[in-house]
């Protein structure tokens, strides 16, 4: 492939966003108010173009890696700020800018008339911004640039309704619990640096092959120095994409606006750590246990998220486990090797995931409450609505001809079909997940759209009335899930303004309603992406030229599987009869017998309960690590090291020095006479001492 | 026989010293005064006994800057005297003690 | 030889004159004995070719600077002044400080070293007169000094005036 000098236009794809950002945050509050999404669509939509060009360069042979400028220069470790766009990249920018634009657009319509409107733009451009330096750097410390960026993105956006409690806590935790992963993936950094001299992808991935087999000491063990630095940088991913054990952020990050959930915790930010992994290919296979670690990692987190999933009654958290769920498949892929085939789930389950979350953001415009068990029926207020959820369902459960087919059976045929000494045991798993995922996203479809409509947000609240007065404060942990926009108790005022908006709104008696144009317009692109976007990679059995693994070939490779076409039928047919089964089941529960799943949670209590309370992971966290850690806090940092150590410094100095002048004060006398005798003084010792020194 | 040019020096330090005792010792603020001019009279016939010993006038034009900023000084301090008396009722340095840390 | 004698006279009466002038209890007392001192140096400075200055001495010191102190003197009460010890309590810290000064300086006269003499030499000032020879000096090479110590001195004279000044009652 040829180089390509920098253009200005690949410039432009992150420093536009940036402007809109400069722009909103500091004019916001006085000039552009209500209208700052004109400067953050803008932004990113021209964004987008310069991606669509830069990917004509890209599909032209081209590769961009170049330097802006020098950013530190110490010794030998130089650092700058460049671009390295190559087939990953591009697709990356095509993943980030298109969900990008059709979300800010989105945001639009669901953030119409709230206090914070330019805030919220401001935010979501400074996270595009950061996005796009993570996806385009051509070193590790840009990529750790951005990588943090995101990360505080995603903690001011999810903390975004701050005077609500429970969003500004979960905007900590996912700070927070990011922070283990990124302590890891800092020192992967600095080992990257310490063992190659330089943190540039090119020249690391050049020398890659000579630490082969090298053994380093950490921690006073001799470890294989690819695996230790494989799984560091492994480590942030897993925090960032919220994998086993660092996954419970996420669900509670859905505390954030819908278009939020969409744009950060769905299509772009935690799939940064599947970015990752495809990026730091070469490192990671030099290692065995390094992509063995990957592989089972995620397919566990696929495996527990979906089965949460299937227990969870609000909507953005069936969505969320979903992301997890796939973000597992995604990382699966990687681990067995078949890098592109997770990027290009990656890049499907950006549309349809998206989608699922616009939609359901739709939705809670329409019903103003999050619970699935309060909606109903939806089908005929919100045709719109309802179509795209179904697509995206659909693209999401695998089913066949649409992006999310593609993508999950190339997935689990590499699996199926890879060298990986895990292999089998990952596909097993991909397959179990292959079921769950149609069951518990028609399960969300069915219990949403058909049935009758179960009164929105008022009997949300009788029912919580009811329940706290009967069964007390007992059972307030997990029904505060909902968004800010259904919220009866809102600060920001949503619900008047909205009522304002569109005439009638709520469940006063007309029933939910169909959003406005400006919202469902965006789910309609999506829903073509949803649709249409795996078909660039079919792949030859069905017709196809896989164009997608061709093209990212020369970044990550193509694994060799051994397989023949008859099993590569059979495991495509067996996991579509799976998907099928899943769907059909979740039909045959939530719409034929609909008190069954009743009957089954009361035969299989604990099981149930287990999958409900996400198999206490939260629990055990708060019990291990969250309580030690506030008591240690509380006992040692505030009681000892605070109060004794800081303070004591703090107020010891200034004593000290009081002291001090309180004894030197005293020269000061007031009285001219000693001054005159010091001056004296001072000059009879001078001249006796030029007189003896000469 | 000439007078050595040693013999002026010793008495300008004579009476720059006289000067510095009248100076550190005296409580009458008018005295102390006079004690700086003494001084500066004692730098002055310095200065005039090495212009002629040295036969170069440059001394003397420094003896006059010196008695010009002597006139000043005297000036200003017994404006300060004169101040200081009318709120103290006081010529004595040492009952003055407002500078006091 | 007689300029020997009087130098002896003279020096012995500027000492002598000195230690009057410091050691008087009485204000207007320094005050007359510092005037006759003035008189004194005024003659050393003769002795010295250096008719100018003795002129400026006179005039300057005997005839400004001490009328001002009389003044001053003048103005207070001093009734007091005859009553209490005329020295502090560091009379005596002054004067070691003072004679050790005397002594460090006196032992460090015998090393001095004159410079090689100048142009102005006694004939030449004689040819030239003493105050042409010093007034195309201070006009010329030290023309900017002389102009600062014009501006000392108004500021001097603006100062003096703004400090003894009684304050108006606003």
């Amino acid at each position: 492939m040829a180089n390509m000098e920098l253009q200005w236009y690949h410039v432009l794809i992150p420093f536009l966003p940036l402007t809109g950002f400069i722009i909103n945050i500091l004019l916001g509050k006085e000039v552009t108010r209500y209208k700052a999404h004109w400067f953050a669509v803008s932004s990113v939509f021209g964004s987008w173009l310069c991606s669509l060009a830069t990917l004509q360069d890209v599909l032209g042979g081209k590769i961009i890696d170049a330097d802006l400028y020098t950013w530190i220069l110490s010794g030998t470790f130089k650092v700058g700020v460049g671009f390295l766009i190559d087939p990953l990249t591009a697709v990356m920018l095509i993943v980030v800018t298109t969900c990008a634009t059709l979300i800010h657009i989105y945001a639009i319509g669901y953030m119409h008339g709230d206090t914070g409107y330019y805030r919220f733009f401001s935010y979501l451009n400074l996270f595009t911004f950061c996005m796009l330096m993570l996806v385009m750097g051509n070193n590790f410390l840009q990529l750790y640039f951005g990588w943090e960026g995101v990360g505080l993105c995603s903690y001011f956006l999810i903390g975004y309704y701050f005077n609500k409690k429970s969003a500004a806590d979960a905007g900590k935790k996912a700070f927070i619990v990011n922070r283990f992963g990124d302590f890891g993936f800092g020192i992967g950094v600095f080992m990257v640096f310490l063992t190659f001299g330089t943190l540039h992808y090119a020249d690391v991935f050049a020398n890659v092959s000579s630490i082969a087999g090298k053994t380093v000491n950490f921690l006073g063990l001799n470890v294989d120095l690819p695996t230790l630095i494989a799984l560091l940088l492994f480590c942030g991913a897993v925090g960032k994409s919220a994998q086993i054990p660092l996954h419970v952020w996420l669900p509670d990050a859905m505390e954030g606006p819908t278009p939020v959930s969409a744009l950060i915790h769905a299509a772009t930010m935690v799939t940064a750590g599947v970015f990752l992994v495809a990026r730091c290919n070469p490192i990671f296979n030099l290692s065995e246990i390094a992509m063995n670690t990957v592989a089972i990692i995620g397919a566990l987190t696929m495996f527990f998220a979906a089965t949460i999933a299937i227990t969870q009654n609000d909507i953005k958290r069936i969505i969320a486990f979903s992301t997890c769920s796939h973000l597992g498949y995604m990382f699966l892929a990687c681990g067995v090797g078949a890098y592109a085939a997770g990027i290009f789930h990656l890049y499907t389950h950006a549309f349809f995931k998206a989608l699922l979350f616009l939609a359901a953001g739709s939705v809670i415009h329409a019903v103003h409450t999050n619970n699935i068990q309060f909606m109903g029926g939806l089908k005929k207020y919100m045709p719109i609505t309802y179509a795209v959820f179904v697509i995206a369902g659909l693209s999401a459960g695998g089913f066949p001809g649409l992006s999310g087919f593609f993508s999950k059976d190339e997935i689990i045929w590499s699996a199926y079909a890879s060298h990986s000494s895990v292999g089998k045991f990952v596909w097993i798993l991909a397959l179990a997940g292959a079921f769950f995922t149609p069951f518990y996203t028609f399960r969300l479809i069915f219990r949403t759209f058909f049935g009758e409509y179960r009164g929105g947000l008022e009997a949300e609240e009788a029912a919580t009335h009811a329940h706290s007065s009967s069964h007390g404060s007992g059972h307030s942990s997990h029904g505060a899930g909902h968004d800010s926009h259904g919220s009866g108790h809102d600060p920001h005022g949503h619900d008047s303004s909205h009522g304002s908006g569109h005439d009638s709104h709520g469940g006063h008696g007309h029933g939910p309603h169909e959003s406005p144009y400006i919202m469902t317009v965006p789910l309609m692109f999506l829903a073509v992406g949803a649709i249409a976007a795996g078909w660039v990679g079919i792949p030859p059995l069905l017709g196809g030229g896989n164009h997608f693994a061709h093209f990212l070939q020369p970044v990550v490779g193509h694994p060799e599987f051994h397989g023949t076409h008859a099993e590569e039928w059979g495991v495509m047919i067996l996991s579509t009869t799976i998907a099928l089964i899943g769907l059909g089941l979740a039909a045959f529960m939530y719409l034929r017998k609909t008190d069954l799943p009743e009957r089954i949670s009361k035969q299989f209590s604990l099981l149930y309960k287990i999958l409900y309370n996400k198999y206490y992971v939260d629990e055990f966290y708060n019990l291990t690590i969250v309580q030690p850690t506030l008591k240690l806090a509380n006992k040692v940092l505030v009681g000892f090291t605070d109060a004794k150590i800081i303070e004591g410094i703090v107020n010891g100095v200034p004593n000290l020095i009081g002291i001090f002048s309180q004894k030197l004060r005293r020269l000061q006398t007031g009285i001219a006479h000693h001054y005159a005798i010091f001056m004296a003084a001072g000059a009879v010792f001078i001249v006796a001492l030029v007189i003896l020194l000469s | 026989m000439a007078v050595p040019l040693s013999w002026y020096m010793l008495l300008s330090l004579a009476v720059f010293s006289i000067g510095v005792f009248g100076f550190l010792s005296r409580r009458n603020i008018i005295i102390m005064l006079m004690s700086i001019e003494l001084m500066l009279n004692g730098v002055n016939i310095n200065l005039i006994a090495l212009s002629h010993y040295i036969q170069d006038l440059r001394g003397q034009i420094l003896a006059f800057f010196v008695i010009a900023v002597a006139a000043a000084e005297a000036a200003i301090g017994l404006a300060i005297v004169i101040a200081m008396f009318r709120n103290r009722a006081t010529a004595h340095v040492d009952e003055i003690k407002e500078m006091q840390g | 030889m007689v300029s020997i004698g009087f130098f002896i006279y003279f020096a012995f009466a500027i000492v002598v004159l000195s230690l009057l002038v410091v050691t008087r209890r009485n204000p207007v007392h320094s005050v007359l004995w510092m005037l006759l001192l003035f008189f004194h140096i005024a003659g050393v400075y003769l002795f010295l070719n250096a008719e100018f200055m003795a002129a400026i001495q006179v005039i300057v010191y005997a005839g400004g600077i001490l009328v001002l102190f009389l003044f001053v003197v003048l103005l207070m009460n001093l009734r007091e002044e005859l009553s209490i010890g005329k020295y502090t309590t560091f009379g005596p810290t002054g004067f070691t400080f003072a004679l050790g000064l005397f002594v460090a300086v006196s032992m460090a006269l015998s090393s001095f070293i004159a410079a090689p003499p100048g142009k102005y030499s006694i004939d030449l000032i004689k040819q030239e007169t003493h105050v042409k020879a010093l007034g195309k000096l201070l006009y010329t090479e030290f023309i900017y000094p002389f102009e600062i110590a014009s501006l000392i001195l108004l500021v001097a004279m603006i100062g003096a005036i703004v400090l003894a000044k009684r304050r108006l009652k606003s």
